[in-house]
């Protein structure tokens, strides 16, 4: 049996990561966050959560931004938008998740082979290519990055899906590949320039 | 700098110009020496002067003094804004023998010190704003504030608990009170309740005597089953008009003895029971509570045999006997009163469970408001005292939820007040009852009045469960053996960090208060106004709770805002004090700021008219002109502004006046 | 009017039944349409997990084609209908937002000025066909098909422009007027995992055998959906939610193949072969005639 000594310097939050993501969408209002926990019963994925919504909300807000951007839980959000309908003060969580998860993939907070956000960066990826999603390729894609025995595992159901002709194996592309590329970036740029 | 002499400044007019330093208020940001060296150099200005607080007596004495020995006969006064002391400086040049109303005060705090940073700036416009003044002050005429006597009658509007103790202080201190309560009978809100926290009296016992006592004192009139339709006049002279709805029953005959309530031809009753919250179900003919007073029964229109086909047996007539008492044939009365004051306690109503659907109210049979736990009880109440479910089972396990419809931006935004203080009394009284296992779902414990916290430490010593996680929602859904025919709460454990599943065999929903639902119609009645969320408006949250914008209109009770008794009948009795203050003066005195119509240049064209809020301008046929009432003028100046043809003049703010103090504030040196 | 028809990447792939039919039940009911030319991936969750700006200017792509066109979008992918319905939205609320997504529109030649207006086939079915001329057009009604009409997150959440957040009703009434017996499904409007059951396997399932056994024991004998993703979660892994104690064998069609059927429209519309779990015995024991 190991001690784990914890106690939380004052100095060691993240002052800057509280104040980013005040000013995020959703962020606006949490500092009006009673931590009623409403968020956290309407969940359905908080049963699976290292820190629930409600919790997670409350160390962002503080600052503690290793063990928010660490957290399972924002990886565990399906964006259903439960918490944000009942929140009694209006508080869009789920814009907040969205903003975590992109802090999270940009300063590489996560496990390596944790599928989520590898799926998140194989559609990226797919859609700045062809700018459509071919539904077949992308689990190939993903789980072949991490789980491959699982995608094994899923001949059977892929046969039902070639049978009722549900898998399209054909790439499905847009024809004006080029805009695509184009307009991400611009995004780019135009991110750059506006930051400026 | 010159000034060029301004010749419609009133040869005669003596100025006397006194600069408030408040402290360093308004010296900290505007040069008051040289505002005031400003001000002696002013035509007609005899002294000027400078004082740290001229709202002091000494500051006082200084004008008065200056009056005396310089024969000053304008004052004007630059100091805070006039809603503090223009009265205070007022009584000074009404002491010192000139008319109060020459004065002028000037605004240079919260107009000038308080919302500029530039000094300089600051102490220019100090400088126009006070030669402004003293073109202005000289043109003052000598006003006279108006007397109206009070008539020392007492509106009650309301028979809860706070109407109630209201009516009771009135009438004993000598005082005819109107006491109209909608409902058939008084008592409001507490006579459904069965305790009272914390220290869990019974609230009829405690109820019931004041009850009787408005229904035998002399000095009360009580009007139930009785509403408000017509409100005129104005302070200390209102004409009010009340419409008696029918009981079909003749008050002074009926003494109560529910013999028709037996005999009707209703074996058991069939329409649900209002009193009850629809738990039970009464009979056409009904009295609403054993306690009711007055103790004289009902009849329901809309549910009587007699009424839908006329042929019923009439049973209750027969066992009526002798005394006669039952009468079909009973109208709607109007009767129309005349009283001084009115005192508004109109009460709440609470929160409908069904805007919260994830509660499951009205889906699942066991969950129930806490007002329908009150009535179950209830010794009086549906079962008897007896707290049972909708099968009659006794629950072994109950969920109490907190903040339904407050403390959220999506129902009600406001702490109700009240509601942990009633959860924790239910959960007493539930374990008490049944001995069954009680949760409490809270955000926050509010326990702040006396005795109140010693309270929650009892509850916490009774072993209720105290889960900190405002409810996400209550299914039948079993998610596992133990929940299978349960209702099932599942909240996050905040405290704890995780998400629990309670399962339970009924489920209260802590309801929040509201304004009743008519509260718009009744302010726009009385002409008072609501809070933007729909709760009578009080003249200061914090230095005058109890008296409205409107002089002569009180209000009491929940109808200002959610709380509980101890707070009601100390607003009723405050309520009742500020009336009686005001009628014990005999007479009211108005401000003179009103209006009046030049009868030669009036055209008769009636613009003005529509335009008064207060409905004070009336037009007469004969003479073809209009005129303002000048007691119902409260001087807003929107028909001053509004007349095409500039025939009304309000006092006060002539148009001399108003044009030269424009044009000294623009007359830059 | 004509309608600008996004079918989004997965109607083109497992969610073929709903397109298949959808387009039919369009057809027969007189609603005019048209495949958005060229349009691009919605960016649903994922993108938008990753870059948030990219995702908005891809959505927006696609409200500025429609927009060119002068046309209105029906999107049927509830992901896809959430997307486009929440750029459209931060794009008016957040200025920051706007600028760079109109700049970025700018480089490939288009414009947006949000007049696009973003719709469900339910709420077009429900309003701008109405119920009534749908029900004069049933001719094989759904002889009192006890059916549990299956919401899901993203198209009543967050934003409820055609129905109500709590207890929709468009869908119910839709198959009410097709003859079908509408369960009062309690968990219509619960999400059912996403993306979850490929990554996270047993937190999807289980959100999945929740929805199941609900729908079961409620006396469901079919789920009724809107979404693609929330179809093939429910159709798909019903061996691995049921058990030996309670197996679960349920059919999951789109309500638009309930329509399509109800209309008397042919086999390729009510696509019915595209199911994994078998239909035709439950709709034979119905008395329900095969097309």
């Amino acid at each position: 049996m190991s001690l784990q000594r914890r106690v939380k310097f004052e100095a060691e939050t993240d002052r800057e990561f509280a104040q980013w993501i005040a000013h995020e969408i959703g962020g606006e209002k949490l500092r009006e966050c009673l931590q009623c926990g409403l968020c956290s019963g309407n969940c359905p994925l908080s049963l699976y959560m290292d820190h629930t919504p409600r919790r997670l909300m409350y160390l962002a807000r503080e600052g503690f931004k290793t063990e928010v951007l660490s957290s399972l839980s924002i990886w565990l959000c399906t964006s259903c938008y439960e918490c944000v309908i009942d929140c009694p003060k209006q508080i869009n969580i789920t814009g907040m998740m969205y903003s975590l998860k992109q802090r999270a993939i940009k300063e590489k907070f996560y496990p390596r082979r944790f599928p989520i956000p590898v799926m998140a960066r194989q559609f990226s990826r797919m859609v700045r290519g062809s700018g459509r999603i071919t539904e077949s390729w992308l689990v190939v894609q993903v789980f072949s990055r991490t789980a491959i025995r699982r995608l094994l595992g899923m001949g059977k159901l892929g046969v039902r899906l070639l049978r009722t002709g549900r898998m399209r194996l054909s790439r499905d592309k847009v024809e004006r590949r080029g805009d695509i590329a184009k307009l991400m970036d611009a995004i780019q740029v135009a991110r750059k320039e506006s930051a400026a | 700098m010159p000034e060029t002499i301004n010749p419609s400044v009133d040869s005669h007019a003596r100025v006397g110009v006194y600069i408030c330093h408040c402290g360093t208020n308004i010296a900290g940001t505007v040069d008051v020496k040289s505002v005031s060296e400003f001000a002696a150099s002013l035509p007609g200005v005899v002294v000027a002067r400078e004082y740290k607080y001229m709202c002091s007596d000494p500051g006082q004495a200084l004008v008065q003094q200056d009056i005396h020995e310089q024969k000053l006969n304008r004052i004007v006064v630059a100091a805070c804004s006039p809603l503090l002391h223009e009265p205070t400086f007022r009584r000074v040049l009404s002491r010192a023998g000139i008319n109060a109303f020459f004065l002028q005060m000037v605004n240079i705090r919260e107009h000038d010190s308080w919302v500029h940073l530039d000094k300089g700036a600051a102490t220019q416009k100090a400088k126009d704003l006070v030669r402004a003044a003293v073109r202005r002050v000289s043109l003052h005429k000598p006003l006279q504030k108006r007397q109206v006597p009070i008539h020392p009658s007492v509106l009650v509007v309301g028979g809860g608990i706070a109407g109630i103790h209201a009516a009771l202080t009135l009438a004993d201190a000598g005082k005819q009170v109107y006491l109209v309560e909608r409902q058939p009978t008084i008592g409001g809100h507490m006579a459904m309740f069965d305790k009272t926290f914390p220290t869990l009296d019974c609230a009829a016992c405690i109820l019931t005597p004041k009850m009787t006592s408005v229904a035998s004192h002399p000095h009360i009139r009580l009007w139930t089953y009785s509403e408000v339709v017509q409100v005129e006049g104005y302070v200390g002279n209102y004409k009010v008009k009340i419409k008696h709805k029918p009981r079909y029953v003749i008050d002074d005959l009926c003494i109560g003895c529910q013999e028709c309530i037996a005999a009707c031809v209703y074996k058991e009753g069939k329409t649900p029971d209002e009193f009850n919250l629809g738990l039970s179900k009464r009979k056409p003919v009904y009295l609403p509570f054993p306690q009711a007073v007055p103790q004289k029964v009902v009849i329901d229109p809309d549910t009587c045999i007699e009424f839908k086909s006329g042929k019923c047996k009439k049973t209750c007539i027969e066992a009526c006997g002798d005394r006669h008492a039952i009468d079909f044939k009973q109208q709607e009365s109007v009767d129309e009163i005349e009283v001084g004051t009115m005192i508004l306690a109109t009460g709440f109503k609470t929160f409908d469970p069904k805007r919260n659907p994830s509660y499951g109210y009205g889906r699942h049979a066991n969950v129930y408001t806490s007002l329908e736990v009150e009535r179950l009880i209830n010794a009086a109440g549906p079962t008897g005292g007896e707290l049972v479910l909708r099968d009659g089972q006794t629950p072994k396990s109950v969920g109490i939820i907190h903040c339904v419809g407050s403390r959220d931006r999506n129902t009600n935004r406001w702490c109700s007040k009240v509601c942990c203080m009633y959860s924790l009394k239910l959960a007493h009284l539930v374990r008490e009852r049944t001995g069954a296992e009680v949760f409490n779902f809270y955000i926050d414990m509010r326990t702040p009045g006396k005795g109140y916290e010693e309270f929650y430490d009892r509850l916490l010593d009774e072993g209720v469960h105290f889960i900190r996680g405002r409810v996400a929602e209550v299914s039948d859904f079993a998610a596992h053996p133990s929940e299978e025919g349960k209702l099932v709460i599942r909240a996050e454990d905040t405290l704890a960090g995780f998400v629990r599943r309670i399962p339970v065999d009924m489920v209260i929903l802590a309801v929040g208060l509201e304004p009743q639902a008519d509260a718009q119609d009744v302010r726009r009645m009385f002409n008072i106004s609501c809070a933007s969320e729909g709760w009578f408006l009080e003249r200061h949250p914090k230095l005058a709770p109890v008296s409205t914008f409107t002089e002569g209109v009180y209000i009491a009770g929940a109808c200002q805002g959610p709380k509980d008794i101890p707070d009601s009948v100390a607003q009723a009795g405050a309520a009742a004090a500020e009336a009686l203050a005001l009628i014990d003066t005999q007479f009211v005195e108005l401000e003179p700021y009103t209006a009046s119509i030049l009868e030669e240049e009036c055209s008769g064209c009636k613009s003005c008219i529509p335009l008064c809020p207060y409905h004070a301008i009336s037009f007469s046929d004969e003479s073809k002109k209009a005129s303002i009432n000048e007691v119902l003028c409260k001087g807003c100046g929107t028909c001053v502004a509004g007349c095409p043809s500039g025939s009304i003049k309000q006092n006060f703010f002539e148009d001399e006046e108003i044009f030269e103090e424009i044009e000294g504030v623009l007359a830059y040196a | 009017m004509k309608y600008a028809y996004y079918p989004g990447c997965s109607l083109k792939g497992t969610g073929r039944a709903y397109e298949e039919s959808l387009l039919a039940v369009f057809q027969a009911l007189g609603v005019s349409y048209e495949e958005l030319k060229d349009w691009n991936c919605c960016g649903a969750t994922s993108y938008m997990s990753v870059d948030e700006l990219s995702s908005y200017a891809l959505a927006a792509r696609n409200l500025a084609l429609a927009e060119r066109e002068n046309m209105e979008i029906i999107a049927p992918c509830a992901a896809c209908y959430l997307v486009l319905n929440k750029t459209q939205h931060y794009m008016h609320d957040y200025p920051e937002i706007n600028n760079v997504v109109t700049r970025a529109l700018g480089t490939i030649g288009l414009t947006w000025h949000g007049q696009t207006r973003v719709r469900h086939p339910l709420e077009i079915l429900l309003n701008e066909v109405g119920v009534p001329a749908i029900a004069t057009k049933v001719k094989r009604p759904l002889h009192g098909l006890k059916v549990a009409p299956y919401y899901g997150c993203q198209i009543v959440r967050p934003y409820s422009t055609f129905d109500d957040q709590r207890n929709p009703t468009s869908m119910d009434q839709l198959l009410s007027a097709c003859g079908a017996k509408v369960i009062n499904y309690s968990s219509k409007v619960q999400c059912c995992g996403a993306s979850q059951k490929g990554t996270l396997p047993e937190v999807g399932l289980d959100r999945i055998r929740r929805l199941l056994l609900a729908a079961k024991r409620e006396g469901a004998e079919v789920i009724a959906t809107v979404c693609p993703l929330c179809q093939f979660n429910l159709e798909c892994f019903q061996d691995e939610t049921g058990n030996a104690h309670e197996p679960i064998s349920m059919p999951v069609l789109y309500f638009s193949q309930l329509i399509a059927w109800a209309l008397g429209l042919d086999a390729k519309a009510v696509a019915l072969q595209r199911c994994i779990v078998p239909v035709q015995t439950l709709l034979g024991s119905k008395e329900i005639v095969h097309a």
